[in-house]
C-alpha cells in the first residue's frame, strides 16, 4: 500500500446545547509517504478539527461520529490507548500554529524536547541532551548551548515555532501534523519556518499535512491539496493542476482571492461566510454560497469524481458543465 | 542577582503595607470608648489621681506623639502590658505562639493535604460524580461555622465514640512538655523522641486542627480545580497530549505544577485566614493560643491584647503574602527571569 494515512468516511460532532456542531462531515483524505499534502480552507472549516481526530484526540462534548483512521495499515481507532499514545508524538507529532502557548512555560526548551526523546526513544537523559542539541541545530537555532536552558518567554515567537518544529522532528516521525505552523509570524521568518519544514520533510522522509487558510503557503511548499469547505472536503488535486484547473467553485473563488504581483487583478473576497455547522441542511454546504447552486445540490450531497487523474471534485455543476463541453 | 532583587523590591513594598497596618491598628484603639488610664487607676480614683495617671501613661500628648510612642514600643517589643494578667502582653504573646502556630500549620496542612487531591480529582473528572462529592465536601466545610463544627467533633469524637481526647489543651492530663525548642509540642516531641507526649499531643491537635481545616478545605479545592480546568484547556497541555507524553506525565507534572502557582496564592491567604479564624476554635478546645487570649481579653476589655492580636495577624498576612511572592519567583521562571 502506498497510502500512509488514509481518512475514510471520518465525521466528527461537538455536542452542544442547540444540537450538534458538524465540524468534519464525512472527509475522505490520504496522505502518501514523504509528501506534504496542503489542507486548506476558513477559518471553521474543520482542518484543526481533522488532525486531532487523526491523533485520536477529540474530547468530549466532540464525538468521532463515523470513520476510520488507518496508519501503515493500523487502524487508530482500535488500538488499546496505550499502543495509540505511543503513536503519538512518535510517529504522528504535530506542530501546533501557537508557538509561544503550546511550550510548557514552566520548563526549558531543552528539556522538553529531551523529555520527549526520553518518552518515546527511551533514550538516557545523557543521549537525549546530545540529540535534543543536534535538533536545535538542524532547525538552525544559533547558540543551541544557550537557548536549550532558556524557559519559552526568553525566545521570540519565530524560535518557539523552531522549537516546536525541533520537538516534533525529534522522534523522526513519519507524519507530522502542521496546524498552520505560520500563524501569528512575521512573513520573512513564516517564510523561513516553511523552507525549513520542506527541507526536513525531503530529509527525514516524513509526509507533512499542512494545515493552513493561506494559498501562498500551499503552492509554496505542498504537492498535493485537499480543499475544506464547512467540514467537508470539496476538491482534492495535485498542487499545479489544482491552481491550473480548479474544479469546485469555492476552489475557483479561493484562487481568485489569492493577491498577485504578476498581474493586475481584481480581488474577489468569496461571497457570505462559512454556514452555521449546527445542524446544516443535507446537500452541499457551499450551496448558500454558488453562483452555480441548482435544486438538487441543496437537496442531496454530490459525490466525489474524478476530473482528471488524481484530482477529485464533489460537485453536481461541475459534473454538468464537464458533459456539455 | 536578578532574583535577589525581586525579593528586595518585594520586601520593599510590603514596608509601606506594615506602616498603614500600624497606623489603623492603633487608630482604632485610639478612637475605641473607654479610657485606660481609668481601668489602671480603679473605679475609686479621684478625678486629680485619673489625670496624674493619665500624664504617666501619656494619654494627654496629641495624637502624633502618642503614635510616635505606640510604633516605637513595638520596635522595642513593648506592645502594652495586660490589664487581666498583670504581665507585659509580649510575653503572653510569646507564650502563647508556639500554640497557635502548631494549630494552624496543622490545619492548612490538612486543608492542603485533602484539598488539593480533591481540586485535581475534581478538575480531571470534571462533572461526574468525584466532581459533585467534592464540590458538596467543600461547601460543607465552608458553610458550617467553625465553633458548631467543633462542638460537633468533640460531640461525635470524644464523647460518642471515645476517639478523641477531652477537648481540654494541648496535652493529655499528666503528660509532661517536651523539652523547649521550637515551642510546637509535635516538632519538639519528635526532636527529643518522646514518644508518649508526641503521641498525646496529635491526639489532642486531631479535633482543633481537623475543625480549623475543614473550613479551608474548600477554598483549596476550588482554586486547584478551576486552575487545573484553565490550565488543561491550555495550549501546551493540548500539545503534551499530541506530543504522546503518559497521562501522568501531563496531569501530575505538567498541568498540576502550573497549577500549583495559582494554590501557593490561596495557601497564603488561607493562613491570614486561618489566622484570624482560629479564635473561635481554639476557646472551644481551650487551646492555649493567642487566638484564645485575644477572645479572653475581648470578653474582658483589655485593650492592649486586642490590639497586639490585630496587628500580629496583619502583620503576619503581610509576611505571608510576602512569603508567597518569593515563593513565585523560585517556581515560576517567568518572573525569575524578569
Amino acid at each position: 500500500m502506498t497510502e500512509m494515512l488514509e481518512i475514510s468516511d471520518l465525521t466528527v460532532h461537538f455536542q452542544i446545547n442547540q444540537g450538534a456542531i458538524e465540524a468534519v462531515d464525512h472527509i475522505n483524505l490520504t496522505i502518501r509517504r514523504g509528501e506534504i499534502l496542503g489542507l486548506v480552507g476558513e477559518s471553521g472549516s474543520g482542518k484543526s478539527v481533522t488532525s486531532f481526530a487523526i491523533l485520536r484526540l477529540i474530547r468530549p462534548p466532540g464525538r468521532v461520529v463515523s470513520g476510520s483512521v488507518h496508519f501503515d495499515g493500523i487502524d487508530l481507532g482500535s488500538l488499546p490507548e496505550e499502543q495509540m499514545r505511543r503513536m503519538r508524538g512518535a510517529k504522528i507529532a504535530m506542530v501546533s500554529q501557537t508557538p509561544r502557548t503550546a511550550l510548557n512555560p514552566l520548563l526549558t526548551v531543552g528539556r522538553q524536547i529531551s523529555r520527549l526523546l526520553m518518552v518515546h526513544a527511551g533514550l538516557s537523559t545523557r543521549e537525549a541532551e546530545k540529540r535534543m542539541l543536534e535538533m536545535l541545530r538542524l532547525v538552525r537555532i544559533p547558540a543551541p548551548e544557550k537557548r536549550a536552558n532558556q524557559y519559552p518567554h526568553q525566545l521570540s515567537g519565530g524560535m518557539c515555532q523552531r522549537v516546536m518544529i525541533a520537538m516534533a522532528l525529534a522522534t523522526s516521525p513519519q507524519l507530522l501534523l502542521a496546524d498552520e505552523p505560520t500563524t501569528g509570524l512575521d512573513v520573512s521568518i513564516a517564510a523561513k519556518i516553511l523552507d525549513l519544514l520542506r527541507e526536513l520533510s525531503a530529509k527525514t522522509g516524513a509526509a507533512i499535512m499542512l494545515v493552513t487558510h493561506d494559498l501562498g503557503v500551499v503552492a509554496d511548499i505542498c504537492d498535493r491539496v485537499a480543499v475544506m469547505h464547512a467540514g467537508q472536503v470539496v476538491e482534492c488535486a495535485p498542487v499545479r493542476e489544482l491552481f491550473h484547473n480548479p474544479a469546485h467553485p469555492y476552489t475557483k473563488a479561493l484562487v481568485r482571492s489569492i493577491p498577485r504581483v504578476d498581474r493586475d487583478v481584481v480581488l474577489e473576497p468569496i461571497p457570505g461566510s462559512v454556514p452555521s455547522l449546527v445542524n446544516p441542511p443535507s446537500g452541499c454546504r457551499y450551496a448558500g454560497r454558488c453562483e452555480w447552486a441548482m435544486d438538487r445540490c441543496r437537496v442531496s450531497r454530490p459525490p466525489m469524481v474524478e476530473a482528471a487523474p488524481g484530482h477529485v471534485v464533489a460537485c453536481y455543476g461541475f459534473e454538468e458543465r464537464r458533459g456539455t463541453c | 542577582m536578578v532574583f535577589f532583587n525581586y525579593v528586595a523590591r518585594r520586601f520593599a513594598l510590603a514596608l509601606p503595607t506594615l506602616f498603614g497596618v500600624s497606623v489603623i491598628c492603633f487608630t482604632l484603639t485610639y478612637l475605641l470608648p473607654g479610657n485606660p488610664a481609668m481601668v489602671k487607676a480603679g473605679p475609686f480614683a479621684t478625678p486629680e489621681h485619673l489625670a496624674e495617671m493619665e500624664r504617666q501613661m501619656g494619654l494627654d500628648r496629641p495624637f502624633p506623639e502618642q503614635y510616635y510612642r505606640y510604633v516605637s514600643g513595638i520596635f522595642k517589643g513593648d506592645l502594652g502590658e495586660s490589664a487581666s494578667t498583670g504581665r507585659p502582653v509580649s510575653q503572653d504573646f510569646l507564650q502563647r505562639l508556639p500554640a497557635t502556630l502548631e494549630l494552624n500549620l496543622a490545619s492548612l496542612l490538612i486543608a492542603i493535604v485533602i484539598g488539593l487531591p480533591l481540586g485535581v480529582l475534581s478538575a480531571v473528572h470534571r462533572d461526574t460524580l468525584v466532581d459533585h462529592i467534592g464540590r458538596v465536601v467543600g461547601i460543607m466545610g465552608v458553610a458550617m461555622p467553625s465553633f458548631l463544627t467543633g462542638l460537633l467533633f468533640v460531640y461525635v469524637f470524644f464523647y460518642m465514640l471515645d476517639l478523641a481526647p477531652s477537648p481540654l489543651g494541648r496535652l493529655g492530663s499528666g503528660i509532661e512538655p517536651p523539652a523547649h525548642v521550637t515551642g510546637l509540642y509535635v516538632i519538639d516531641s519528635l526532636i527529643t523522641g518522646n514518644w508518649t507526649t508526641l503521641r498525646s499531643s496529635l491526639h489532642q491537635l486531631m479535633l482543633p486542627a481537623g475543625t480549623l481545616g475543614l473550613s479551608a478545605i474548600a477554598p483549596v479545592a476550588r482554586m486547584v480545580r478551576s486552575t487545573m480546568l484553565e490550565i488543561l484547556e491550555s495550549d501546551y497541555i493540548k500539545a503534551a497530549w499530541a506530543a504522546g507524553l503518559p497521562r501522568r506525565t501531563v496531569i501530575y507534572r505538567d498541568a498540576l505544577r502550573n497549577a500549583l502557582i495559582p494554590v501557593i496564592t490561596i495557601s497564603g491567604i488561607v493562613f491570614g485566614f486561618l489566622m484570624a479564624g482560629n479564635a473561635v476554635v481554639e476557646s472551644v478546645f481551650s487551646w492555649p493560643g493567642i487566638g484564645n487570649y485575644a477572645v479572653t481579653a475581648l470578653l474582658t476589655k483589655d485593650s492592649a491584647p486586642i490590639q497586639s492580636f490585630i496587628l500580629f495577624v496583619a502583620v503576619t498576612c503581610v509576611m505571608v503574602n510576602l512569603a508567597v511572592d518569593i515563593a513565585y519567583g523560585l517556581i515560576d521562571p517567568r518572573i525569575r527571569f524578569s
